[in-house]
């Protein structure tokens, strides 16, 4: 495992163009350290390539802590992190307060619905039922709307838990984004954001909180990134999506519905994948952006952050599938290395070299 | 008639000793819940490498708490170095010169700083460094905590010195020996064990103190030593492995449960031990 | 050359040791100086956070029962009366079992056995918030879920109507309880050990029973004292923080059962501060911090100032 690591991490090097002037080499043979802090949605994928990568460059350190993706929208803007990473794109008012902000989606993942119930039904719910159970309309699992499209599943006469984020989180806006597409009294009532005001229900602080309250509460249900309910065996909802199929949350599921969103991409990289037309495509995912500053203005970070984003979109893709998450479409690797070469220190681009 | 009312009272005073009695054992439940399932999940999680190694990626089995455990003794070492001498030396004012104005105007403000949330000291200190200084740190979380620590210092400080007979102050200002030399020597070392105590007390609470280290000094999954840098702590990390759904993160909040206790039980057992047998005994 | 080398020495040395006792006052009053300046900084940088939603919502903001981020608009009165409820249930709870616990080691009890139990209930009392916490998500929330709650709820009052999911506003008053009784019982056990033998004995001596003695002697004449730890307790538990974070179940709305999931001053800051979305949603929770100072610093103020009147 080890060799394969260090042969990556050979190739890796290889790969990636070179910075533009000497990069200084850490005074001490203490590493630099680089300090993100974002989204809990991407924390799996993101702690082990952050792990990883310390043997494709042992001179960084890359310290991440999952505080929520609204969390790392404020805290690049107030810089006080070097990096930032959501799922939800900064809206025109925040991107108006710092427009040197990039958006650099480094992967895509699915929000599964998870729940807990003891026989561990597998089970299908529609747009509606989804936005009943969050807007409390739908209070006991075996509510005959359940059950109409679950036909021949057992449901338990359990009240609904209903689980939802308590901090400001990208995974809340993608969900609610969906729900807001799919559902007018949703749209009225609760709108979208990464912050909402609930109608019902338990916050967890980040994913990790919802999959604990997830686990520890029979009938809980909560929305969660796929990987969360997957590493817990938490059992997770088909939904019916445009194309009217029942779609179960998988990488290929998720691959499909980045599919038809990467063609229509905006320049500035900001888009919902969520309700897609696409067949076969799994109606509530998004992508997780990288968030930093195109101007860097520290000699040793900023060419480093600029190398790992470069590594992350190419050779990095390949520790997505085996979390869960769904690599790139490639147009859209093309459309973020055009961005990634577009980070500068001190006015000069950090990378240069070699195209793709 | 008489008879039974004797009766009755005696039953009722039975009956109360029985309920207060009671109101002991139920006091000693919650406690004694706590203190079994911190030691015997989190004896369960401890091994070398708990103590030793940096936590895995996310989901994955292993890895340890060497990170928090660090990450604390820098914090509580830079808040000892920011604290002690403030609060010991707010001690000594108040028991100089704490009877004026300004001694009660101090002494005042002291147990209301004292009576501050840590969660609000918490806020203070984003406003003060973490913004401005565009980072979080060891040095703001550290702030925070020196912050919560400062009262208690004083008060103790003041409380051991003042028992001092101040016979032994005049009589060593009678025999020429200067003021500050007579305050420092003489005082605080006949008062060193009281201050001990204190200074204990102090580290004990800082040490398991959770809520300002948030937003202050944040979270750090490497090793680190730089108080410009955030930093890892055993409170945060019990904090965030408990609401995790991994059973592993959570046998480790156990564990790192189970250290920061000794910690506190070790520094709770030195404060009394510092007194002991002094007549600048804590208790009444 | 009038005086001599030693005396000229000795000139030196006391000019010197006058340099050192003023530095040595002026060091002192300087560190009792910074006790006031910590406060004084803690209360401005506090203030200062907070200036946008203050300027926003100003005093109305006490009132609000909003606190919806998506559209910008915040008000403190539901974690104003979460941490009303969860303090009251948790002095509820904590009052009789620590007044009760204090008569008895002081009262019933042989001097022995108050020594023995009085150093674990006040170790209980340095037990972190944090560890408390961890305790109540995993020990006493399934208890709550399973056992308590569906209990009371069977009572159909309204205060206790909901769905029993262990974490909410009374499992944070239970959580409460427990950290707060330590104090409140050593603090009772000293007011109640403070009160005058005389007042025993002459109601021993009408023939009064050891109870009776209690409730009409010792109870009256530590009176304002227990008030006074009562309010110091009440202090406490309304600043506390992560424990009731961890149980509380965060969620923004106006608490309708004790059943229901809430959050307090403290736990909200806790749980949104480094995960606020916007500015005035950063400046709603450090106003929510200033709402949570002035509380406490009322009540500790009020507390100390009857404890000392009882005690000393």
């Amino acid at each position: 495992m080890r060799r394969l690591l260090v042969c990556l991490a050979i190739a890796a090097c290889t790969r990636t163009p070179l910075p533009s002037r000497a990069v200084p080499a850490a005074p001490s043979a203490t590493p630099t350290l680089v300090n993100g802090a974002g989204s809990t949605f991407v924390f799996p994928l993101l702690s082990k390539v952050f792990s990883d990568y310390v043997r494709v460059d042992p001179r960084v350190r890359f310290n991440y802590q999952s505080i929520g993706s609204g969390a790392g929208i404020r805290q690049i803007t107030d810089r006080t992190v070097d990096f930032g990473a959501s799922d939800a794109p900064l809206t025109d008012e925040q991107l108006a307060k710092a427009p040197d902000i990039l958006h650099l989606p480094i992967v895509l993942g699915a929000v599964a619905v998870a729940y807990n119930l003891p026989s561990k039904p597998a089970l299908r719910l529609t747009p509606d039922l989804l936005a009943g159970l969050y807007l409390g309309e739908i209070t006991r699992w075996n509510d005959p709307r359940i059950a109409a499209v679950n036909p021949g599943v057992s449901l338990p006469s359990l009240p609904v838990a209903v689980i939802h984020r308590a901090d400001g989180s990208g995974t809340t806006a993608i969900f609610t984004d969906y729900l807001a597409k799919v559902s007018p009294t949703w749209a009225q009532k609760v709108r979208h954001g990464t912050a909402v005001r609930w109608p019902v229900g338990i916050g967890g602080k980040g994913n990790e909180g919802v999959a604990g309250q997830l686990m520890s509460l029979p009938g809980a249900v909560g929305y969660v990134e796929l990987a969360y309910a997957v590493q817990n065996k938490l059992p997770v909802a088909s939904l019916a999506n445009r194309a009217g199929e029942w779609i179960a949350p998988s990488v290929a599921s998720t691959t499909a519905a980045a599919t038809g969103a990467a063609a229509s991409m905006p320049d500035d990289l900001r888009v919902s994948v969520t309700d897609p037309p696409g067949v076969g495509a799994y109606p509530i995912a998004g992508f997780t952006d990288i968030l930093v500053f195109r101007g860097q203005t520290d000699p040793v970070k900023g060419p480093a952050l600029a190398r790992f984003l470069w590594w992350e979109i190419h050779d990095g893709q390949r520790e997505a599938e085996p979390l869960l998450y769904a690599p790139l479409p490639p147009a859209v690797v093309a459309k973020v290395a055009v961005k990634i070469r577009s980070i500068t220190l001190a006015g000069k681009p950090i990378l240069v070299g070699q195209p793709e | 008639m008489t008879q039974s009312r004797w009766a009755r009272r005696a039953a009722t005073d039975a009956a109360m000793t029985w309920l207060c009695g009671l109101a002991v054992a139920v006091t000693l439940v919650p406690l004694v819940s706590l203190l079994w399932m911190v030691v015997a999940r989190g004896a369960s999680a401890l091994s070398w490498s708990f103590l030793t190694s940096l936590p895995k990626p996310v989901g994955e089995v292993g890895g340890g708490v060497g990170n928090g455990i660090i990450g604390s003794a820098l914090l509580l070492g830079l808040a000892a170095t920011i604290g002690l001498p403030v609060g010991i030396g707010a001690g000594l004012f108040l028991a100089a010169r704490g009877d004026g104005t300004a001694g009660r105007t101090v002494r005042f403000l002291a147990e209301i700083l004292a009576g501050v949330p840590s969660v609000v000291a918490g806020l203070a200190v984003y406003a003060l460094l973490v913004r401005p200084m565009h980072r979080f740190s060891a040095l703001a979380g550290s702030l925070a905590l020196a912050i919560l620590m400062v009262p208690m210092l004083a008060r103790g400080t003041e409380e051991t010195v003042r028992m001092v007979p101040r016979d032994l102050f005049e009589a060593s200002l009678g025999l020429g020996v200067a003021e500050w030399k007579s305050g420092l020597l003489i005082v605080a070392r006949t008062a060193a064990g009281g201050i001990t105590t204190a200074v204990c007390l102090a580290l004990a609470r800082a040490a398991g103190e959770t809520a300002p280290l948030l937003f202050t000094a944040l979270g750090n999954q490497f090793w680190n030593l730089r108080p410009d840098q955030p930093t890892a702590s055993l409170p945060v990390l019990i904090f965030n492995y408990a609401v995790s759904p991994y059973p592993d993160w959570q046998k480790q909040a156990w564990g790192a449960a189970l250290l920061l206790l000794v910690l506190v039980g070790v520094l709770n057992a030195a404060a009394r031990l510092a007194t002991r047998g002094r007549f600048a005994g804590g208790g009444r | 050359m009038g005086t001599s080398l030693p005396a000229r020495r000795r000139l030196a040395r006391r000019r010197l040791e006058r340099t050192g006792d003023t530095l040595y006052r002026d060091a002192l009053a300087a560190f009792g100086m910074s006790v006031a300046a910590a406060l004084g900084i803690v209360a401005a940088e506090s203030a200062k956070l907070a200036a946008p939603a203050l300027r926003r919502f100003g005093i109305a903001f006490v009132g609000s029962t909003q606190w919806d981020p998506t559209a910008d608009r915040f008000g403190a009165l539901p974690f104003l009366a979460g941490t009303v409820l969860t303090s009251a249930e948790a002095l509820a709870l904590a009052l009789p079992v620590g007044l009760g616990a204090a008569i008895f080691l002081s009262e019933m009890a042989p001097a022995r056995l108050r020594a023995m139990v009085r150093f674990p209930i006040e170790m209980l009392a340095a037990i972190p918030s944090v560890i408390v916490g961890l305790w109540g998500l995993f020990v006493l929330a399934p208890i709550m879920r399973t056992r308590v709650e569906p209990l009371l709820a069977r009572t159909g009052l309204p205060i206790l109507s909901g769905t029993p999911v262990g974490v909410g506003l009374l499992a944070a008053g239970v959580v409460l309880a427990v950290m707060v009784l330590p104090t409140l019982t050593s603090l009772s056990l000293d007011v109640v050990g403070a009160v005058d033998r005389a007042q025993r004995e002459g109601l021993y001596a009408l023939g009064a029973t050891r109870w009776e003695v209690i409730r009409r002697g010792v109870l009256p004449a530590a009176k304002s004292g227990l008030f006074g730890a009562t309010v110091l307790a009440l202090g406490r538990a309304l600043g506390e923080t992560m424990a009731v974070a961890m149980v509380v179940g965060n969620s923004p709305d106006m608490p309708h059962s004790l059943l229901a999931t809430g959050g307090t001053l403290a736990s909200v800051i806790a749980n949104e501060f480094t995960e606020a979305v916007s500015d005035l949603h950063e400046a709603a929770l450090a106003e929510l911090g200033l709402v949570l100072l002035a509380l406490t610093l009322l009540l500790s103020i009020g507390g100390r100032l009857l404890l000392r009147r009882s005690v000393r």
